[in-house]
């Protein structure tokens, strides 16, 4: 079975107040960095999955970052995914 | 009449609940190990407050998998009732039997203290003991309290007279004062507060029984 390597990126929904996101722009101000209007905080996930063709990949990820890695109530999350050997320098 | 506490990796209100119903009301009580499935001839289930599962990927995110929570969700769905308390109630927002999710406080602080809460619905009979509009004292402790949901999710709990109760004083940001909800039936009922530490004058307030008592009402 063909290897795949995904990045799953969850982040805050712009509408949810991320308050650590505003203490580390807080902090950003502080060391002198200028103009930074936006900072938000999310996660980000590196998996490395087996499946039989990437739409099988997909399907699995996708599942996987909707019902486990994200809470869509509050989260978005984003699907990077690609064969292994494109990706093995991450 | 008998009611269940669950107990999580990470549970760290298990016995405090224990101490509180058996201890202090009376009530039989037995634990109920994660990965159990067997809710036999209980009345109602607690989900305790603590850090199941360390917390990890989000508040109640992987307790949501345990064996004994598809069994709970039989049991709710019969007309059981639960109680989720503190991370019990993360866990029954990430399970979906209440709707909303739990976020982190406002200000970023783990708050220790006993805060005034106003009793906002007499819908259900989890709050029988109580009048409407009561000021009532109850201790939080919590990082991530703050109750967001969209503004149709809001509106529908107006509407279906689900927010139970509220902060007087709002410590963490939650949307609308929110401190506690009930499902649309009634039977469950989740709340950031906790009751269990609130059981004896000697602690500082009794304001807890009243709820507790509720898990036994019909």
């Amino acid at each position: 079975m063909p290897n795949f390597h995904a990045k799953v990126q969850v982040s805050l929904r712009t509408s949810v107040l991320d308050p650590a996101g505003e203490a580390t722009k807080s902090a950003a101000s502080k060391l002198g960095i200028k103009g930074i209007s936006k900072l938000r905080i999310g996660k980000a996930i590196d998996i490395d999955i087996e499946a039989s063709d990437l739409n099988e990949a997909k399907s699995q990820l996708e599942l996987l970052s909707d019902r486990l890695l994200a809470n869509p109530v509050i989260e978005d999350w984003t699907l990077d995914l690609n064969p292994a050997s494109l990706s093995s320098s991450n | 009449m008998t009611i269940g506490i669950v107990v999580f990796p990470g549970s760290n209100c298990d016995r405090d609940v224990f101490w509180a119903t058996k201890g202090c009301l009376g009530i039989p009580t037995r634990f109920l190990w994660h990965e159990s499935t067997d809710l036999e001839n209980l009345d109602a289930i607690v989900l305790p407050g603590g850090f199941s599962y360390g917390d990890y990927l989000r508040c109640g995110a992987i307790a949501r998998f345990a064996p004994v929570l598809s069994s709970l969700i039989e049991f709710v769905n019969n007309g059981g009732k639960v109680l989720g308390i503190c991370n019990g109630f993360q866990i029954l927002t990430e399970l979906g039997l209440l709707q909303g999710a739990l976020t982190r406080n406002k200000d970023l602080l783990f708050i220790c203290e006993t805060v005034p809460l106003l009793v906002s619905s007499k819908r259900t009979k989890w709050f029988a003991n109580f009048q409407y509009g009561e000021e009532i004292s109850l201790p939080i402790a919590h990082g991530e309290g703050r109750y967001q949901c969209s503004s149709d999710v809001l509106k529908k709990l107006e509407d279906d007279d689900s927010i139970a109760l509220r902060y007087s004083k709002n410590p963490n940001g939650s949307i609308n004062d929110i401190a506690g909800i009930t499902n649309k039936a009634g039977n469950v009922l989740g709340m950031m507060p906790h009751p269990e530490r609130a059981c004896d004058k000697k602690l500082g307030g009794i304001d807890g029984r009243g709820i507790l008592e509720a898990l036994l009402g019909n």
